[in-house]
């Protein structure tokens, strides 16, 4: 299952990389990460088929998450859509409903709780 | 004619008398006075009475010649001099026709018409002389009142003055505690907006601390399986990554132990010692700190942060945290022109703030802050720098902020600050600062 982590903060990338070791290590998931929407925007471009679940934090320099979602929505539409989890610090009522209505399936706040982001793939790969 | 001293000392006791009625030489000198006046009376009578003419008008001019010289040496008659003065003329006329009665009784008796006129003339001068020096008195008196008058309504205005001089230094001194204070407010209402940002900002390497540290715990774990099953690649690995997360960890740390040190250093009071900073750590900052303030207390916004940082930049001295204070000051600006260009022409408008540095070839460092806001008003452009004024609603603002920069960067660092900006395009503030 490729899973693409959207976020500017770079050390995202090792965190994910050791939080999915297991995962990665028996294949169960491959990792790919972007530093901006606009990046993302680009992978996706190329890789959109392969792509299952997408992981964005809203709060970037230049493209927010939610415009990113906004664009994944518009811009991929055919079947299978992929799954898009929104990530945030700002676990707020607005930036929540913002999400839902672009579209998200999930919205998660920061910090990050790995276990359940595990239990929620499980439920994705089934 | 002894006649005429007697009248005239008699005439002038009486007019003194008259003077000092209510005055307080009244009392030392009434008595005196009419002792004089009776003894002119009196010695008019013995003269007639037992002396010849002649002789007669020699102790008459004698006794006024005395009188005169006796009251012309009194303090209390100074005011009287003219009127003393007068009798002179009186004197030498009764004298001089007394002696030339004596001793040419001829030539006296041939001109007896002559000395009399004469005699008669200095007697009138001395109420002609008296009517006028009266005038003058009069005259003097009015002046003196005159200046009185003036005097006291100098006096006064002079009070008047003197107390609205005190009044003004005393609101001079409340207004420089208010000054104080406000600047105080500023800082912290600049705290305030930072406050958001800051959470924020600590939040993120507080994330990372948590994250890797616990998933090190785990790779430690995973590691002591592979070391048990003799996997000592594998188990090296690991290590590297662990060694890898606790560094990480360290940077996290020292990334929101350097932010809540900036936090301090903004809210306390300026040392005002300037030491060699790196403008770029600090802009790159104040930038982050500024954007996720605007952004915490409006969560739709969102701006592109773009930064050009001249690595090559020397550390600069300065007062790291006023300067600290300035550039927050413009980035705050900078994302609330773009922000109210967002939320009234929103749609496809792109919010964009960029910070960049460089050395100028005339040793001066620039740092410009652009963005492509709402930008200012030509008619406001002469105003923004003013204390107090602000374009934000009432409470939002101080209108401190770009005063405050002035007054950092070109008063107390020699800096210049200028601005280009085009109302609907945006604005672009350039700091520069001397180095060294």
């Amino acid at each position: 299952m490729k899973i693409l982590v959207v976020d500017d903060e770079e050390d995202v990338q090792p965190l994910f990389l050791q939080r999915f070791r297991k995962e990665i290590r028996n294949n169960e998931i491959e990792l790919d990460f972007a530093r901006s929407g606009e990046e993302a925007l680009d992978y996706l471009k190329e890789k959109h088929s392969e792509v299952v679940l997408i992981l964005s934090d809203i709060n970037m320099p230049g493209m927010s998450g939610i415009e990113l979602l906004g664009h994944i929505r518009e811009d991929f539409p055919m079947p299978p859509p992929p799954v898009v989890m929104m990530i945030t610090a700002y676990g707020d009522e607005e930036n929540y409903k913002q999400a839902m209505d672009k579209g998200a399936n999930d919205f998660l706040t920061k910090p990050l709780d790995f276990n359940l982001l595990k239990e929620k793939l499980k439920t994705i790969s089934e | 004619m002894h006649f005429f001293p007697f009248l005239a000392v008699f005439l002038l006791t009486l007019r003194l008398n008259r003077n000092i009625k209510f005055t307080d030489l009244r009392l030392k000198w009434r008595w005196p006075l009419y002792g004089m006046m009776a003894l002119s009376v009196g010695l008019f009578v013995l003269c007639d009475d037992h002396f010849e003419d002649s002789v007669s008008s020699i102790i008459a001019a004698a006794y006024l010649l005395g009188v005169i010289e006796y009251l012309k040496r009194q303090d209390d008659f100074k005011s009287f001099m003219v009127l003393l003065n007068a009798h002179l003329p009186l004197i030498a006329a009764v004298l001089l026709s007394g002696i030339a009665e004596l001793i040419v009784p001829k030539f006296y008796d041939n001109n007896g018409s002559f000395f009399v006129s004469a005699e008669m003339a200095a007697f009138v001068w001395i109420f002609i002389r008296v009517s006028t020096s009266k005038k003058q008195q009069q005259e003097i008196r009015r002046i003196n009142e005159r200046k009185d008058e003036l005097e006291e309504l100098v006096a006064a205005r002079t009070a008047e003055i003197t107390q609205q001089r005190n009044e003004l230094q005393e609101t001079v001194k409340e207004l420089k505690a208010t000054q104080a204070q406000l600047i105080q407010q500023e800082k912290l209402a600049s705290l305030g907006e930072l406050t958001a940002g800051i959470a924020h900002e600590i939040q993120n390497p507080l994330n990372f601390v948590n994250n890797f540290s616990e998933v090190s715990v785990e790779l430690l774990e995973e590691m002591e399986a592979e070391i048990a099953k003799g996997d000592m690649e594998e188990a090296n690995a690991i290590a590297a990554d662990i060694k890898q997360n606790l560094e990480k960890i360290r940077h996290h740390g020292k990334r929101a132990d350097g932010i809540v040190k900036g936090m301090l250093q903004h809210s306390r009071a300026s040392s005002n010692v300037k030491e060699p900073t790196n403008l770029n750590t600090i802009a790159d900052e104040y930038f982050r700190l500024a954007y996720h303030g605007l952004r915490a207390k409006d969560k739709s916004f969102n701006a592109e942060l773009v930064s050009n940082f001249d690595e090559s930049l020397p550390m600069v001295n300065m007062v790291s945290q006023d300067v600290g204070r300035v550039l927050l000051n413009m980035f705050t600006n900078a994302f609330y022109a773009v922000h109210q260009k967002q939320k009234t022409i929103g749609g496809d408008f792109r919010p964009k703030v960029e910070v960049s540095t460089k050395v100028l070839p005339s040793n001066n460092v620039e740092i410009i802050v652009r963005d492509n806001g709402t930008g200012i008003p030509d008619a406001i452009k002469d105003k923004i720098m003013q204390p107090f004024f602000t374009t934000k609603p009432a409470g939002e603002g101080t209108g401190l902020g770009l005063s405050l920069s002035y007054d950092i960067i070109v008063k107390a660092h020699k800096g210049t600050i200028n601005i280009n900006s085009k109302e609907g395009e945006g604005s672009e503030f350039i700091i520069t600062l001397p180095l060294g």
